[in-house]
């Protein structure tokens, strides 16, 4: 009789382990599927532009809603133009940051001022957006882009970059913004990275009486080199898909121009600032295929990233 | 001051009986603990050095001398000093903050626990080995190339010479001769730690700090490093630490036995393995301890 | 032998100094941002913030609606995208070392979770807002969700896998079937950590702007119905900041403020807590 019990009872958790299994799976298969869905529904909605406009439509820097001829060329190119900026300020700036915090600080301070880098991180990017254009800009053009123009502006072959009249707000200013957003984002990445350095190398480098400089450049960022493009590819994502910094401070304009002084726009503010307001189908769908596009390219960048990380940390487990 | 310090080591080297007396001697100093002999200038002179870390006494004044040309081993259970004692040398442990070392270690008639001793010209003239093989992110020839650019400004083929002779001396040359431009950490784990040999050496130290270098290697690979470490004594001071007294037996010259970061016993090897003076030391010898 | 090291000892102090610099000019933009926040938008702190709508153009008025929206939004996001997060998570953990689901959907995961918000709020509108034709809190709070879940997936997963074995295995010698030793043990024991993820995803959707945009969009009135467009914080300091009223640019600064308040205050307590599972373990 209790062995016929036991049985039943045993059969009973088979059938609930089975449900629990079949449970997690599903919600599993949900997360999946949500990716499948975005890029169905992007490129649903992205037909009738993609249809009316080909492949043209990434090399056409035409904009107008009243004849309806759209072209991505403009925020693609202020997209891409900003997160360089972004970068190429961002990406020293974090090195600095991480080699302060992994090698340079105090022990006793390095927790507290990680945790600070770490808020920044968490600022709302509206934030950075309001203060980027109520606090940064005013100044920006009343101290910062005089200077730009009286320095590298004079500087035969780059001068074309920082020419026109001292607006405070456009493509350079928005470059900045981004580079204080990813800043803490890259940072953080590259420190938990050089943390992964085996202690026993570098304290084989310092006892050759390396400087603590010759350890990281030439121990150091060999050692992590795959993570940290890692690190700075996921910033890079973060950069190009920044939305509401962005939009207050690029000046919002489909036009073309070569000084990085004058306003622009990003597939992502072009996307905030429009679509609400779009009215006809291929206004809308071409606006969907920005989307479609900025959510492609940021999918390579991260992909790329997510990549070399996952590379970086097998061979923490394989390395000495 | 190189040259100068090789000169001075040649002259020694001519006269093969110059060591005799020392090992007699010390065999005749039943009582001296510390210092197995006091007739010639020891290399490294440890008077009084205490080590702490995080509060806690890691050391507790240590004396003892480190003899030129010779190999003298640190043997004791697992944290009983030695690689501490070790890290001392070349002030490793200031890496850290939280550790600190007081007393006096005399080299060359400087105490390098000074801190005005300038740390990076120190570690020029103490090289390290470690537990582990530790190649640098490089080709091979760039790690043994890796110390001697810090310090001398040579030019493609001195460079090419000296790491030829390097890697010669470390008994690597034939293995790696035709793939000096491949990673590193491409070789074995003994050609790794004779590679770390051949790039501490590259830098002609005056000593060399060995820290378990044998630890994660296999027999074979471990028999082929006591070999290499028991030439370098021709040209180099060395000091090993070691948990395989065996080891210990095979190679050094001189032993010293810590417990508890007390020193217990040092002496020639001999003494120590076959007639130590201390109970303790003879306990851990035996195996019935430790 | 000596100007060699006299340059790399200036080499190694210019760099250092560098790096310092570094850290100083990544620390001054967090002070200065969180200065500006409390110089402009402490003074607008009042009782009536949180107990009058918001304004027409130069009248006075609160941001209750915007608040009370957010709040909304935010716990409906929390309540649909943790559940889906937890499970996912503990399926990744426990069951992801067989079969192709887990690999690729950890892969995925990864990439939705620093995928542009924006586009998350343009996928919710082609599937939900264009077909219920108009804007909604229900199509903000789902939006939100699909934020919530990867930060929720990657943290359950990590936290998980930081229970050791063993104490599964001495789990399944007492003869507990799969599910009891994940619901009663692993779960547990990992409940701290879960939270913080959760709370770490509140803290990010708090913030959220660009999703919220063409879901639920705004409302100048109060709304309590979720498929009606609902007010929220940061779509409302959206629209006040770049608005040319005074009135309306001062509300939004002090939305900011409670906003940052709120979303630095969530990470604060997440990293308390994340602490508090890392002596558990």
């Amino acid at each position: 009789m209790s062995k016929i019990h036991f049985a039943a009872k045993l059969k009973r958790q088979l059938l609930f382990d089975w449900i629990f299994h079949k449970v997690t799976w599903f919600f599993t298969f949900v997360v999946f599927a949500l990716l499948a869905a975005l890029i169905g529904s992007l490129l649903i909605g992205s037909m009738p532009a993609i249809k009316a406009f080909g492949f043209d439509f990434l090399f056409s820097a035409d904009w107008n809603p009243v004849t309806e001829k759209f072209g991505a060329l403009v925020p693609i190119v202020g997209t891409l133009i900003t997160s360089i900026i972004a970068l190429s300020i961002g990406i020293p700036v974090s090195f600095g940051i991480a080699l302060f915090l992994t090698e340079l600080s105090p022990p006793w301070l390095r927790r507290p001022l990680g945790t600070a880098i770490e808020l920044l991180a968490g600022i709302p990017s509206i934030i950075y957006g309001m203060w980027g254009l109520f606090v940064f800009a005013p100044l920006f053009a009343q101290y910062i882009q005089p200077w730009l123009q009286d320095t590298l502006g004079q500087v035969p072959g780059i001068s074309f970059l920082f020419e026109g009249s001292f607006m405070g707000i456009g493509m350079l200013t928005a470059g900045i913004i981004l580079a204080i957003m990813v800043i803490p984002f890259i940072a953080a990445v590259m420190r938990d990275v050089f943390e992964i350095v085996p202690p026993m190398l570098k304290e084989s480098a310092y006892a050759f009486g390396a400087t603590t400089w010759e350890v990281i450049w030439y121990v150091v960022l060999p050692y992590t080199k795959i993570g940290v493009v890692g690190a700075i590819m996921l910033g890079l994502g973060r950069a190009l898909g920044e939305t509401m910094a962005v939009t207050f401070v690029i000046g919002n304009a489909h036009q073309l121009h070569a000084s990085l002084f004058m306003p622009g726009n990003s597939i992502a503010s072009a996307l905030a600032n429009e679509f609400t307001e779009a009215d006809g189908e291929l206004y809308t769908s071409a606006l969907i295929e920005l989307g479609l596009i900025l959510f492609f390219i940021t999918f390579v960048v991260l992909a790329f990233s997510k990549i070399l990380l996952v590379q970086l940390k097998k061979r923490e487990g394989t390395a000495t | 001051m190189k040259n100068q310090q090789t000169l001075f080591y040649s002259k020694f080297i001519g006269s093969h009986d110059y060591q005799q007396p020392t090992t007699h001697e010390s065999k005749l100093k039943t009582e001296m603990n510390i210092i197995p002999s006091q007739s010639i200038a020891p290399k490294v002179s440890i008077n009084d050095l205490n080590f702490y870390y995080n509060g806690c006494q890691a050391l507790k004044s240590i004396n003892m001398n480190i003899l030129e040309r010779k190999i003298t081993a640190f043997i004791g259970p697992s944290g009983c000093g030695k690689s501490t004692l070790l890290r001392t040398f070349n002030r490793m442990y200031q890496l850290y903050p939280s550790q600190e070392a007081r007393g006096e270690i005399m080299m060359d008639g400087m105490n390098i626990l000074d801190k005005k001793q300038d740390i990076n010209m120190l570690r020029a003239k103490v090289g390290m080995v470690f537990q582990k093989p530790t190649p640098f992110p490089m080709s091979i020839f760039d790690n043994v190339a890796f110390g001697v650019k810090l310090y001398e400004s040579l030019n493609r083929n001195e460079l090419e010479e000296r790491v030829e002779w390097a890697l010669q001396k470390a008994a690597l040359w034939e293995e790696v001769k035709d793939k000096l431009n491949q990673s590193g950490i491409s070789l074995s784990g003994g050609q790794q730690q004779r590679l770390c040999i051949a790039r501490t050496i590259a830098v002609k130290p005056e000593v060399v700090l060995l820290d378990e270098p044998t630890s994660a290697l296999d027999p074979i690979s471990t028999a082929r490093i006591e070999d290499l470490i028991f030439t370098l004594k021709e040209d180099y001071t060395i000091v090993i630490v070691t948990h395989n007294m065996q080891q210990a037996a095979r190679v050094s010259d001189y032993t010293a036995y810590m417990y508890l970061g007390e020193l217990i016993e040092f002496s020639d090897t001999d003494t120590i393995f076959t007639k130590p003076k201390q109970k303790a030391t003879e306990d851990y010898i035996s195996g019935k301890f430790g | 032998m000596i100007p060699i090291y006299t340059r790399r000892r200036i080499v190694n102090a210019i760099n250092l100094t560098f790096s310092i610099l570094a850290m100083v000019f990544g620390l001054f933009w967090l002070f200065w941002i969180l200065f500006t926040l409390f110089e402009k938008g402490l003074g607008g702190i009042s009782i009536a913030i949180f107990t009058q709508m918001t304004p027409a153009p130069g009248s006075t008025g609160g941001l209750l609606n915007a608040i009370v929206g957010s709040l909304a939004m935010v716990t409906l996001a929390t309540l649909i995208g943790t559940p889906v997060g937890i499970m996912a998570g503990t399926y990744l953990a426990e069951y992801g070392q067989r079969g192709w689901l887990a690999p690729v959907t950890r892969f995925i995961n990864d990439i939705l979770l620093s995928a542009p918000s924006i586009v998350i709020g343009l996928f919710v509108y082609t599937v939900y807002v264009a077909k219920m034709g108009h804007f909604s809190g229900w199509a903000g709070a789902l939006a939100l969700s699909l934020i919530v879940i990867p930060v929720v997936v990657r943290t359950t997963e990590d936290m998980l896998r930081l229970i050791p074995d063993s104490l599964r295995e001495a789990a399944a010698a007492l003869g507990a079937p799969q599910w009891k030793i994940v619901t009663l043990v692993t779960w547990r024991a990992s409940r701290v950590g879960i939270m913080t993820g959760v709370l770490l995803a509140i803290a990010r959707i708090s913030g959220e702007t660009a999703p919220l945009l063409f879901t639920a969009l705004n409302n100048q009135f109060w709304n309590a119905d979720m498929n009606q467009p609902m007010a929220n914080l940061p779509v409302v300091i959206f629209q006040f900041a770049m608005s040319p009223y005074e009135n309306w640019q001062e509300l939004a600064w002090t939305g900011a403020l409670l906003i940052t308040l709120s979303v630095l205050g969530l990470n604060i307590a997440a990293r308390f807590f994340l602490r508090k599972q890392a002596l558990v373990n």
